[in-house]
């Protein structure tokens, strides 16, 4: 039942988690002259050749598309710094600490500045690497969910896209386990459990909703 | 987006009026989406910050059909159009988002008065035509042919005590939210748990429910 909880309705899409990551700034080195940007978004500029500065991410990638900079890759997508990440990934339980939308970031840089990003093959595979223990990590956690009951779960340092993977299996588990237990509790609410116990389908619940 | 949390002070209302000035209306307006997208049941509309974007949005639209008419270099219009439209979208979104859980919840909606007046005036208007138009439906397509005491749109039967067969939002679905700053010792709900530490910055899977306040009083975010 977990699985069609409509998790269009209530998750980002990939694409709306993509939009809100290109909103997080970059350092871009322009190769032309442009006055400041003012734009809804803040203001940004000026832009100058060879002189570094500070833009959104989408600024930046259409920039780049026309060929109008290049991009710094930021400081933690390097070799060295993600070599570090993904031994002290593997070595602890803990999630280590990345950009929230690291993901994203990396994949649109991936995308669209590849040229900028010394080692892209190194840096790639190991952001590959990463994610996949993490995601490990993900699943080995749900397991632990399920010999525990909680009420609050803390996800830290888990990025964007990853919270948004788990998100529709966790909160209906967590759900379920507390509706489970306080059902327990107070044995004498009679019949209402079986007919609360519907899920968030909206077609089912027009007829079937309780209460 | 995330600068300035290290103080880990306990949340003043200074530190509140602090991170406002400093917050963008996009900012904002993207936090109201991403909040209204996340929570289950329809929140207060954000007539003042709705109304300031559109006065930006047409301010912008204005100043980038000034540009092309004037020869601006074509990038330069470009990318203030592509900013516009990201804003156009998050706008779009948003109302849209709002029309999606009114459609869901009309019946609910309107007959409690406390969501009824988290709408705006057109949102009002559209939610009557829902309802109506629902009522209708029903009633054309089923409930005429039922058998007397089964009529109603509302109830399972007329035995029904209460408006058993209106679809509502599932108030104790879990979230996952974020708060800015270190919030402290949080207790769930009165059934005797544990008070959850939240931390700033870091995720957490709570009940709705529970942090609702924190929600409406911009103190948490929804992720």
């Amino acid at each position: 039942m977990g699985s069609q909880s409509d998790p269009h309705a209530f998750a980002f899409s990939a694409a709306e988690l993509e939009f809100l990551a290109e909103d997080e700034t970059v350092e871009i080195v322009p190769n032309m002259r442009l006055e400041p940007l003012h734009l809804i978004s803040g203001d940004f500029g000026p832009f100058r050749p060879q002189i570094a500065t500070q833009v959104p991410l989408w600024l930046a990638v259409a920039l780049k598309k026309r060929g109008k900079c290049t991009i710094r890759p930021p400081e933690w997508m390097s070799v060295e710094k993600l070599t570090q990440v993904l031994e002290a990934e593997r070595d602890s339980e803990k999630f280590q600490s990345l950009p929230f939308h690291y993901v994203e970031i990396s994949r649109l840089l991936f995308d669209h500045a590849r040229e900028d990003i010394p080692d892209i093959y190194m840096v790639r595979s190991l952001i590959e690497d990463i994610k996949d223990v993490r995601f490990h990590k993900i699943g080995t956690g749900l397991e632990i969910i399920s010999k525990e009951v909680t009420y609050a779960l803390r996800l830290k340092n888990l990025s964007a896209m990853e919270a948004n993977i788990v998100r529709p299996f966790v909160t209906q588990a967590l759900q379920t386990f507390h509706k489970l237990n306080t059902s327990e509790a107070i044995p004498e609410s009679g019949s209402i459990p079986s007919r609360q116990r519907q899920p968030v389908n909206q077609r089912d619940k027009r007829v079937l909703k309780g209460r | 987006m995330d600068s300035g949390d290290a103080s880990g002070y306990s949340a003043g209302v200074d530190d509140d009026y602090e991170s406002l000035l400093s917050t963008t209306d996009a900012e904002l307006l993207k936090r109201a989406w991403r909040n209204e997208k996340a929570a289950p049941e329809i929140l207060q509309f954000e007539a003042a910050l709705v109304q300031r974007s559109r006065e930006q949005i047409q301010l912008m639209e204005e100043t980038v059909e000034e540009f092309s008419k004037n020869g601006v270099d074509p990038l330069t219009v470009s990318l203030y159009q592509m900013d516009l439209d990201r804003t156009l979208f998050l706008l779009r979104s948003y109302l849209r988002t709002r029309l999606q859980k009114i459609e869901n919840y009309a019946f609910h909606i309107q007959k409690t008065t406390d969501l009824w007046n988290r709408l705006s005036k057109q949102e009002q208007n559209f939610a009557e035509r829902c309802v109506d138009d629902m009522e209708q439906h029903l009633d054309q397509s089923v409930l005429s042919k039922l058998p007397q005491g089964f009529k109603s749109h509302l109830k399972q039967s007329s035995l029904s005590l209460a408006d058993d067969m209106v679809p509502e939002p599932q108030l104790d679905q879990y979230v996952i939210c974020r708060s800015k700053r270190f919030l402290g010792a949080f207790q769930l709900d009165d059934s005797g748990e544990e008070p959850v530490n939240i931390e700033a910055n870091d995720l957490y899977a709570l009940p709705y429910k529970s942090i609702k306040p924190l929600v409406e009083s911009g103190q948490i975010d929804l992720v």
